[in-house]
């Protein structure tokens, strides 16, 4: 469990992280998103006792970070931005130096290494020192350290950044795996990631929270939600201004291609177009269903200025 | 307290083999015994002296200090901050003085065993003559203790800067003026500008004057304290430092 109360971090002049508030519980997944710069790996490291807030607290598992950082930190696994490592050490000797400080000895000792390293899928590379490692084996190695002693509570910031499509699909592998027994914060810019393993998404920009609920929630709140596209060779004269006279009809957009339909809030317009457009046997070549996009939740809320409102789009289609 | 131990011997240890898995403790042990013995030989006239002691081998250990100690204690932070290491070290459960006390152990120990190789020297002098074993001995500890707040310098000056050859330089420079506080040019100097008293106090923290008490063979309390301190304040000025500069 984390709670963290009111955080607030400045650097200098700069207030990098704004009175941030959340709590996470165990077996929720909360994916960490914002534009680069908006404060995420700021907040996890003070998560996690590396930077002292300037106010606020952050709790892992009731202990203060602050006040009782030891106890908090070995309840805590932490795989740091970029994953950093000790790079002239093998994974055998960097896993016994972090089992070695999280006190375990002996025959626990090398359990809970083979436990982390089958887990990582590191045997391959056991004995060969870091530095020689790939990018994939070297995130991987960070993983194994941060799930070494079983942690009730695991912060990875970017865990699958910069690694191919295989090696991202094991990394969110081994997160799924243990989600539902854990607390899990993680922290990414590819939104595809929140779809895949997030139950719960936050995104930050400008130090601020500006959005939190299931990726579905924020899926919803996207402008594209529920939108029907339709794809035409030839847009029959008047269809725009049919099309948005119909029931729940927000607005209509041009895209290449054809007519996108946008739908006021909360309406589903599906079956009304697709039937209309059979009624008057357009020529219509598909009709698309947009389940609504969290990139354009996500650039739309951290990047309030550039959003076409839609009521605008709609005096577009009208005159057209 | 065992705990506290666990930590410090944990950070140890991992600090002491890393510096044995690259050439750098190699080619730093065999400058160091070089330098030693050109010195002691050829500077120092230690056959000339026509003295069983080693004091032609002591006298020049600050100097050799001055710029091979900093080579050592410049990658105790530094490079863990340019790596980006210190993140995850510092959010293992250990606390900043653990991590602080363990690395400068090792380089400190590392130091040790530089200093124990000079042992061939002491088998020469006694080859040769009849020493005052119990002043080589008084001369090894002091050494070892100059060596200590020497590296308690650099450790501090190593958290301050991510750049190792920064960190380098300055260690160097406060070590230098650490170690000619105890000179004629700069006593001479500070005379001509300062009160009586705090010439004294230049002086005291000179380790030239410390060192040369103890190689005599006395091993005087007021010594032991002042490298012990000088360690104590430059260590505790490390986690300071660290704290401060962790984030950037």
């Amino acid at each position: 469990m984390i709670e963290v109360q009111s955080l607030t971090k400045d650097f200098g002049p700069i207030r990098a992280v704004d009175h941030v508030t959340f709590t996470v519980s165990k077996g929720e997944v909360l994916g960490f998103l914002g534009p680069n710069g908006a404060g995420k790996s700021t907040t996890m490291k003070m998560i996690t006792g590396f930077l002292a807030p300037t106010s606020g607290a952050a709790k892992v598992c009731g202990h203060d970070v602050e006040s009782d950082p030891i106890a908090a930190k070995r309840r805590l696994g932490y795989l740091p931005e970029g994953a950093p490592l000790y790079v002239d050490m093998t994974p055998a000797a960097f896993l016994r130096f972090v089992a070695g400080i999280r006190g375990f000895k002996g025959a626990e000792q090398k359990r809970r290494i083979d436990r982390a390293v089958q887990m990582a899928q590191l045997e391959t590379v056991y004995n060969q020192p870091i530095d020689t490692l790939s990018k994939g084996f070297k995130r991987r190695v960070g993983l194994a350290q941060a799930l070494l002693h079983d942690p009730e509570v695991l912060v990875l910031d970017e865990p699958t950044d910069g690694l191919d499509p295989n090696q991202k699909h094991d990394v969110r592998e081994i997160i799924r795996e243990m989600a539902p027994e854990k607390t899990i914060i993680i922290s990414t810019h590819i939104l595809e990631e929140v779809d895949a393993i997030c139950t719960r998404a936050i995104i930050i920009a400008a130090g601020k929270v500006v959005a939190d609920g299931t990726p579905k929630d924020l899926e919803a709140r996207s402008r594209t939600h529920q939108a029907v596209t339709l794809k035409m060779r030839a847009v029959p004269a008047a269809a725009q201004q049919m099309l948005v006279a119909l029931p729940g009809v927000e607005a209509i957009e041009t895209v290449p291609g054809g007519l996108r339909v946008l739908p006021k809030p909360g309406e589903v317009i599906y079956s009304t177009v697709e039937g209309f457009v059979r009624d008057k046997a357009w020529p219509v070549d598909d009709i698309i269903f947009a389940r609504g996009h969290l990139e354009d939740v996500f650039r739309e809320i951290t990047r309030p200025g550039e959003r076409r409102p839609a009521t605008a789009a709609a005096a577009e289609g009208a005159r057209a | 307290m065992s705990l506290r131990l666990r930590n410090v011997s944990a950070v140890f240890k991992r600090e002491f083999v890393s510096y044995f898995t690259t050439p750098v403790a190699y080619v730093f042990l065999i400058v160091f015994l070089a330098l030693a013995g050109a010195l002691t030989f050829y500077i120092g006239n230690f056959f000339d002296r026509n003295q069983a002691d080693l004091d032609a081998f002591f006298t020049f250990h600050p100097w050799l200090y001055l710029f091979l100690i900093p080579a050592i204690s410049m990658r105790l932070w530094a490079e863990e901050r340019k790596s980006g290491t210190v993140e995850f070290l510092l959010t293992m459960p250990v606390t900043l003085w653990d991590a602080v006390l363990g690395k400068f152990l090792a380089a400190w120990i590392f130091a040790g065993v530089a200093l124990v190789l000079t042992f061939p020297i002491w088998l020469t002098v006694n080859y040769l003559g009849e020493p005052d074993n119990g002043a080589v001995l008084a001369g090894y500890i002091g050494s070892f203790l100059m060596a200590g707040a020497y590296l308690a310098i650099g450790s501090c000056l190593s958290a301050a800067t991510k750049n190792q050859v920064i960190a380098f330089v300055l260690a160097a420079a406060i070590c230098f003026l650490f170690t000619l506080g105890g000179t004629n040019i700069v006593l001479g100097f500070a005379a001509s500008i300062l009160p009586q008293s705090l010439v004294d106090l230049v002086a005291s923290f000179s380790f030239l004057n410390h060192f040369d008490q103890i190689k005599k063979g006395v091993i005087d309390l007021r010594d032991l304290i002042f490298f012990l301190s000088v360690m104590g304040v430059f260590l505790y000025a490390t986690t300071l430092v660290l704290e401060l500069k962790k984030g950037q």
